[in-house]
């Protein structure tokens, strides 16, 4: 009886459902797969210029309406996640799989190496995020990797501090005390009994990077540094329509409200994670 | 004014028909049954029972507080004729600026940390007694004075964590006294502080009730510490109160078999044996129809299973009213003595040599400092096959020093550590050979902290086991055979730790340990955090284990009973120096170093059914050793003056491995 009981429960991580989480995660979801169908839902193409039409209202032709060179809206808005959902997951990705083992490598040795790295981070940490890309981004060119690697030199820093002292706080305990008595090394001991216990930081922290490098980029491509024209990109459509914008006003709102979907979106993803993985039955398992 | 009401207004504390519950999911899950006290002006109550029990939850209805999610579900709570959870938020702030005194469990943590202690008093002082700035600092003086702190006009210019635990206890009962109630509330005030500080503790609040006519409530699991102070005694099981009375008789005679079971779990300091316990825990009980503790209870029968838990019955026959929850109370009433509940100490023969430590020296200070010594200072040890070697003393004695530094954690200055004759330890772990991090495993005090929450039991355990070169079918069945050896079941591999009380977290630890096949354990306050019961059976399986597989342990531990019922061997430490060893009955019968004998006159004096008047020590634990001398000579009744400061003392062998390291010859010494 007992024995049944115990193996029907979920062995891994278990989100209970939570309407803030759930909402969080239908946006991005919503934003990853609109963007991977965005040939086949976009009626026109979205970067064929068509003079006969341009700014344009709604209409049943054009939903959406058209920009200053008669492309569709809709279209630009559909395909306008792909570069910078592109850039900032992986950029996000790579922030956090690096500053992961970066922080718990620093909270683990301590000593001079953690010593040498906190203060080489505080100077990353001392020049602001967009000055930096800016730099980068005019020395090196704007292409996708450079903006990747940039973003994640930029972002890595404040991750492998939150790291560190999540980590900090779980290499004291015994059982890490126990893992190094039996001899193990930093990988398994990191991997086995560090890393589950800060996963709900990692996880927040993904979530909360991805929407902030999402920004970030757009941020670029408003500024006229990330995707160059024609790309469809909802940070460029911005800039491009903002003159426009009591003429056609869809144009410059609808790029601003789809940005909005994804920001929101990884936000209450990374909200709803914090609060499901801090009530879960592992750390409250007996109620 | 009836007589009757009369009745009331003199009782400072009745608790009547009290049922709290709080809510989980949609359930009500009841915290407090039915619970009915009454306590006079001067009496002293004590209310003991283990983690779960309610006790805590009393002590803070008391004051009016629930915890957030539950209520009351019944009775009422009367301080001074005030009913304090039935009245408005300015009622019971009242109520408790003027009436109670709460002293909470852990003093550290209720001080605040960025307010000098003056000025915390000066506080309470101010807004209960509205005194002005002056009066107030001034009568802040006289309290810390009355609780017995050393200076008291320096030290109210202190911050919280510039005193020891002790002196931030007492200081949490100087603001308890603040507000001059009439009744002081104390939950678990000495959980956590050294035995000697503990008894000077518990001798402030006796005194305290002398001198102020205070009315005493203590919620402890400390059986002991109660007996010293309070006069009565509520015991409580599952949220209700299971036997009332005379602390003096209940501790006696138990008229019910909770208390008796309860008794007969703690070790003992004044006589040696192994504590027999009681079967089971509390959470395996909740449920139960009848007599909530009737599947625990050795004088259970059919009825117990049966209808309505069973109610108070008085005692007869005794001069002060006593009270019990028992259908069998003639046959716990008759029973033979619980003193007698033990499994005497086994002869054994004892092994080769297996851990070999000389002259070993650990120093964390950076830079010389000509004014203290290391840590832990020329440290000999030996620890042999099938042997259980106790290292004792206070905190801050180096114990878990010498511990961590046999586990490889931490690096010895000088001095040699050999196990098994050869294997070299004062490499860290992570240069030894393989086969010699098998043979020296550990096992740590807090369960809790000792197992990773996110993994499954079984996991933590199958881990050394696959460093030991097991894999699939193999290890999964020695893994249920470490299961076995500990009192788990191989379904309990798939819990995590959150899923399992804490005694059978500690059996996973212990599980953990014996799975890297080793021939020494270092047992670092293993049962210290744990419920008497659970520390009882905790005990008899290490006792079991070592048997089974020639296991040597070296036990660290600061409570001396426990080490006399499991220890073959003692070696007594203060401020990382060796003052004392030998075996375990010698040094129990002495004649001993003054350091030990402090220790043991403070652990008699709380031992459960000592009545003695309880002399508390004023000492306070020293933090640094001193760079010459004897390290025990500022707190040390026999100090030699010109000798015991420069010079470090001579060994005195008395026979058997019985040593003390004291430069006043042992005779003259026992004698004062």
């Amino acid at each position: 009886m007992t024995n049944l009981a115990l193996r029907v429960r979920p062995r891994r991580l278990s989100l209970p459902a939570r309407p803030s989480l759930l909402i969080g995660l239908f946006l991005v979801g919503l934003n990853v797969v609109v963007a991977l169908a965005a040939p086949l839902l976009a009626p026109y193409s979205p970067t064929q210029p068509n003079a006969l039409d341009a700014i344009e209202g709604s209409s049943s032709a054009h939903w959406l309406g058209t920009d200053q060179l008669g492309r569709d809206v809709l279209s630009r808005v559909l395909y306008g996640g792909r570069y910078a959902m592109l850039i900032s997951l992986s950029a996000a990705l790579l922030t956090v799989v690096l500053g992961t083992v970066l922080g718990c490598l620093t909270a683990y040795r301590r000593g001079w190496f953690d010593e040498v790295l906190m203060r080489l981070l505080d100077s990353v940490l001392s020049v602001p995020a967009i000055l930096a890309l800016l730099v980068v981004v005019t020395a090196l060119g704007s292409g996708a990797s450079v903006i990747i690697l940039a973003s994640t030199v930029v972002y890595c820093p404040a991750l492998i501090r939150v790291v560190r002292a999540a980590a900090l706080s779980i290499v004291g305990l015994d059982y890490v005390t126990a893992a190094r008595a039996r001899g193990e090394g930093f990988w398994p001991i990191m991997v086995r009994e560090i890393w589950p216990n800060i996963l709900d930081v990692v996880l927040v922290e993904f979530a909360m990077r991805a929407s902030w490098i999402t920004l970030l980029v757009s941020s670029l491509s408003f500024l006229g540094f990330g995707a160059n024209p024609p790309t469809p990109d909802w940070g460029l459509m911005v800039s491009e329509n903002r003159s426009l914008l009591t003429v056609v006003p869809l144009a410059t709102i609808a790029p601003i409200v789809a940005l909005a979907t994804l920001i929101v979106g990884l936000n209450l993803a990374a909200d709803g994670i914090a609060k499901a993985r801090g009530i879960d039955r592992i750390t409250g398992g007996l109620r | 004014m009836s007589v009757a009401a009369k009745e009331t207004t003199r009782l400072v504390a009745e608790i009547s028909g009290l049922s709290i519950a709080y809510r989980s999911g949609v359930r009500d899950v009841p915290v407090l049954r039915d619970v009915s006290l009454s306590l006079g002006a001067g009496e002293a109550l004590a209310i003991v029972g283990e983690s779960g029990c309610g006790k805590s939850t009393l002590a803070s209805a008391l004051v009016g507080h629930l915890r957030t999610g539950s209520r009351v579900t019944g009775g009422s709570v009367r301080i001074g004729g005030e009913d304090v959870l039935a009245g408005d938020a300015r009622t019971v702030r009242t109520l408790r600026r003027q009436q109670i005194g709460f002293v909470p469990q852990n003093a550290g943590h209720s001080l605040t940390p960025s307010m000098r202690i003056g000025a915390q008093v000066v506080e309470v002082l101010r807004a209960t007694r509205k005194m002005d700035k002056s009066a107030a600092r001034a009568e802040a003086v006289r309290l810390l004075a009355q609780v017995r702190l050393p200076e008291p006009d320096v030290l109210v210019d202190r911050y919280p964590h510039q005193l020891s635990g002790g002196q931030q206890q007492r200081v949490a009962v100087a603001l308890a006294l603040a507000g001059a109630p009439r009744l002081l509330v104390l939950d678990e005030p000495t959980t956590g502080l050294d035995v000697v500080t503990q008894a000077g503790v518990l001798a402030l609040f006796s005194s305290l009730r002398a001198e102020l006519g205070i009315s005493l409530v203590m919620v402890s699991h400390d059986l002991g510490a109660v007996s010293a102070v309070c006069e009565r005694v509520a015991v409580m099981y599952a949220g209700r109160v299971v036997e009332s009375g005379a602390t003096e008789a209940a501790f006696r005679l138990p008229a019910h078999p909770y208390t008796r079971g309860l008794l007969s779990s703690v070790a003992r300091i004044a006589a040696p044996g192994l504590p027999l316990g009681m079967p089971g825990s509390m959470a395996d009980t909740l449920t139960s129809p009848g007599c909530v503790f009737a599947p625990r209870c050795e004088f259970a029968q059919e009825s117990c299973t049966e209808g309505d838990p069973p109610e108070l019955t008085p005692v007869e026959g005794e001069d002060a009213p006593r009270f019990s929850a028992c259908l069998r109370l003639p046959e716990v009433l008759a029973a033979p003595a619980w003193e007698a509940q033990v499994r005497p100490p086994r002869t054994r023969e004892r092994g080769e040599p297996l851990l070999q430590i000389s002259g070993l020296t650990v120093d964390y200070r950076r830079r010389p400092d000509p004014r203290t010594g290391p840590t832990v200072s020329d440290v000999d040890l030996t620890v042999h096959r099938g042997e259980v070697v106790a290292l004792v003393g206070e905190s801050g004695s180096g114990k878990s020093t010498i511990a961590w530094t046999i586990a490889g954690l931490r690096r010895p200055t000088s001095g040699e550590i050999t196990l098994d004759g050869g294997a070299d330890l004062t490499r860290t772990a992570a240069r030894r050979d393989p086969a010699v991090r098998r043979q020296l495993q550990l096992v740590f005090q807090n369960a809790t902290t000792s197992l990773n929450p996110r993994r499954t039991v079984g996991d933590a355990v199958l881990r050394p086991l696959r460093l030991r070169g097991l894999r699939g079918e193999a290890a999964v069945a020695a893994r249920d055979r470490v299961f076995e050896d500990v009192g788990l079941e191989p379904g309990h591999a798939e819990r995590y730790p959150a899923q399992l009380s804490g005694g059978q977290q500690q059996r996973v630890g212990i599980a953990r340990a014996l799975a890297g096949g080793p021939a020494l354990v270092l047992a670092d306050e293993v049962v210290s955090a744990l419920d008497v019961s659970i520390q009882a059976s905790v005990l008899r399986l290490l006792d079991d284990l070592r048997d089974e597989h020639q296991l040597g342990y070296l036990f660290i531990s600061h409570d001396l009973a426990v080490v006399r019922a499991l220890a073959d061997r003692v070696v007594v430490l203060y401020l990382g120096r060796v003052c004392e060893e030998g075996p375990i009955e010698r040094v129990f019968s002495g004649p001993n170093h003054p350091y030990t004998r402090l220790l043991m006159d403070s652990a008699l004096a709380t031992e459960p059914g000592m009545t003695e008047a309880l002399v508390g020590s004023e000492d306070e634990p020293e933090s640094a050793p001193p760079a010459a001398g004897c390290a025990f000579r500022n707190r040390c009744p026999q100090r030699v003056e010109g000798l015991c400061d420069h010079e470090t003392p001579p060994w005195q062998d008395l026979g058997a491995g019985h040593r003390i390291r004291c430069h006043v010859p042992v005779e003259i010494g026992a004698r004062t």
